[in-house]
């Protein structure tokens, strides 16, 4: 009896496991966008195993003739780049700094901005007033060129992209918390909690933030790929890390290499996918818990 | 009207503070600006000439008083580089990048409404299943990589497309409208324009297809229906009009967006326009320019915001302006 086994195992299942797989069997978009997650992780993790040359070795053929532009092949799968490294290396290896730059300016839109979402929308008056002033300000800078010019006065580089980015992005975030905040600090347990005497960071952190948590790992599940496409972008424009493997800096490299008009495809297109890959998982998940969070949008 | 007056204060304040910021950015990051100018044979007298020229030599508050007063009367300095003032540099840069983004908008935004009310239609169809996807794929695609797709395929495999800049080299017009009406210049805006649509078409559709759907459920729509009108009728003169309004703020939105968004576009086309202005200033470490281009750039866009939140109340009195961001 098939049944009986997964009916004696089911008490074992943690209370909050058993209900994320019942969510992930009702949304098929967010099981693919995990999966493609689970896939680059994967990749990262591994690369050093699943990469088949050193990605930034430059590559030889016969005595002293750099191996440019070779067709993919059983050694290089898809190909070498104009300075004779192995193509499909680099790009295993990209999805290590392309996870790490997505993941950290995530974590710190979602830190920066439901803390002060938090503080916004619970304490009113001149806190709110001055976080939301600088909130407006940010939304009127031009995303990308203040990356470029943030890149530019400092020193370009990993760091500074996710600085950048962390720093352009915290508003959206801290808004829609404000603004969940502002109904949940009306509702009769916060009262109670306040009239039971509870502090008001206690009230903040520990009553009303668990609330508000699965909106914020909505907004940073979109944070992800903008700060992944921002990187791509900024390296594209020569302001990445120079020395880091990156899917942007792939892209440069072949576009200022002539891989266009050579027709080098195997080279310009696959960082290209990876990208899309990576970016279009974060917005997958986002519409899967979409409408677990605001079952009335749903689709 | 006590409104109105209120978002354009708002408006004037988020320029000051931006204006302001961009100051502090130039000025008190490390590195000396002019060292990238001079090159070592200058002397040290002909530097501080240099700088006094630039009016760098005087104490921060001075230098930001100058600053403001300029800038409030369009004057944005001289070129490190060019010589030349900014302001000129960038109106040169400008019809460029306004054809290309307002020609992208409209393209995207047409395309998006009528494939989004039609989407509307397609629940839980086939075509729905492709089409959404292929949606969100398009909004996860960095720009310059799809620009770069297009011009290998359509430019430099096929040949139908010049594979960068607005026109021929060495071509010569009458006047500024003749260049820009020209055939030469609207074939040379046909990829990234585009480009620029094909990312930018992902939003209103969804948009329009989400409104849509709210709207269908709407009691005034039931009426109709009773009433007997034509499908067609329902959709065109009740529905989509009433599912245009979020589309039409995301408009107003998108276009002060793409204004500084189009900086990779334009370097990928070579299109001269804000962003490869900006973007050659900054590597150049031509601050006057890079500060120029990007003040005009934040203008267009906190101008455009203000629209946006004006249009909203405009088309729907139930709105209040500042109510909604």
């Amino acid at each position: 009896m098939p049944g009986a086994s997964a009916v004696a195992r089911r008490p074992v299942l943690p209370g909050f496991v058993r209900a994320t797989l019942g969510f992930l069997r009702s949304q098929p978009f967010a099981i693919a966008g995990l999966a493609i997650y689970l896939l680059f992780i994967v990749m990262a993790i591994f690369a050093d195993q699943i990469a088949t040359h050193d990605p930034r070795e430059i590559l030889f053929r016969g005595a002293y003739r750099v191996a440019r532009y070779l067709p993919p092949s059983a050694t290089h799968y898809l190909g070498t780049t104009a300075g004779g490294r192995d193509v499909f290396s680099q790009l295993v290896h990209g999805s290590r700094s392309a996870l790490k730059v997505g993941v950290t300016a995530a974590f710190f839109v979602v830190v920066i901005g439901t803390l002060l979402g938090l503080l916004s929308g619970y304490l009113g008056g001149w806190v709110d007033r001055v976080i939301m002033r600088i909130s407006d300000i940010i939304l009127g800078l031009p995303f990308l060129p203040f990356v470029l010019v943030i890149s530019a006065l400092t020193r370009p580089g990993t760091t500074t992209l996710v600085a950048s980015v962390a720093l352009m992005l915290w508003p959206n975030t801290a808004r829609v918390i404000r603004s969940q905040v502002l109904s949940l600090r009306e509702r009769g347990w916060v009262e109670a909690a306040r009239v039971t005497g509870c502090s008001t960071p206690r009230i903040i952190f520990v009553h009303i933030a668990p609330q508000v948590a699965p909106l914020a790992a909505l907004y940073g599940s979109i944070a992800v790929g903008w700060a992944i496409l921002t990187e791509a972008s900024a390296s594209f424009l020569g302001f990445g890390d120079p020395a880091a493997i990156s899917w942007g800096l792939m892209l440069q490299d072949a576009f200022a290499n002539q891989a266009l008009s050579r027709g080098v495809w195997s080279w310009f297109v696959p960082p290209g996918i990876c990208i899309v890959l990576l970016v279009l998982a974060g917005f997958l998940v986002s519409r899967g818990s979409e409408k677990l969070l605001f079952p009335k949008l749903g689709d | 009207m006590k409104r109105f007056g209120a978002r354009i204060l708002h408006a004037a304040f988020v320029l000051w503070a931006v204006a302001t910021l961009t100051f502090l950015l130039f000025r008190l990051m490390p590195g000396d600006p002019t060292l990238n100018f001079l090159s070592d044979s200058f002397s040290e007298e002909m530097r501080a000439d240099l700088l006094q020229s630039f009016g760098l030599d005087k104490p921060l508050p001075e230098q930001y008083l100058i600053y403001l007063t300029s800038l409030l009367r369009g004057d944005l300095g001289v070129s490190f580089l060019q010589k030349r003032p900014v302001l000129d540099i960038l109106m040169a840069a400008l019809p460029n990048t306004a054809a290309l983004t307002i020609t992208a908008l409209v393209i995207a935004y047409v395309f998006g409404i009528i494939a989004g009310a039609f989407l509307a239609f397609a629940r839980g169809t086939v075509t729905e299943g492709i089409a959404i996807p292929a949606a969100l794929i398009t909004r996860a695609a960095p720009e310059f990589w799809l620009g770069m797709l297009l011009l290998s395929w359509l430019s430099f495999a096929w040949g139908i497309f010049p594979s960068g800049g607005a026109n021929v080299a060495g071509s010569e017009f009458t006047s500024e409208w003749a260049r820009m009406t020209s055939p030469d210049f609207l074939w040379h805006l046909v990829l990234p324009a585009l480009t620029l649509a094909l990312y930018l078409q992902g939003l209103p559709l969804l948009l329009m297809r989400a409104t849509m759907l709210e709207v269908l459920n709407d009691e005034f729509i039931v009426m109709a229906r009773m009433k007997g009108l034509s499908r067609w009728a329902i959709v065109m003169r009740h529905a989509a009009r009433n599912a245009l309004l979020p589309v039409a703020t995301a408009f107003a939105l998108g276009l002060g967006s793409s204004f500084g968004g189009n900086v990779v576009i334009e370097t990928v086309f070579s299109w001269p326009g804000l962003g490869r202005v900006l973007v050659s200033a900054v590597q150049g470490a031509d601050y006057p320019l890079a500060q120029g281009a990007f003040i005009m750039i934040a203008a267009v866009l906190v101008l455009m915001n203000m629209v946006a939140d004006l249009l909203y109340a405009w088309l729907d009195p139930r709105v209040s302006v500042g109510a909604r961001r």
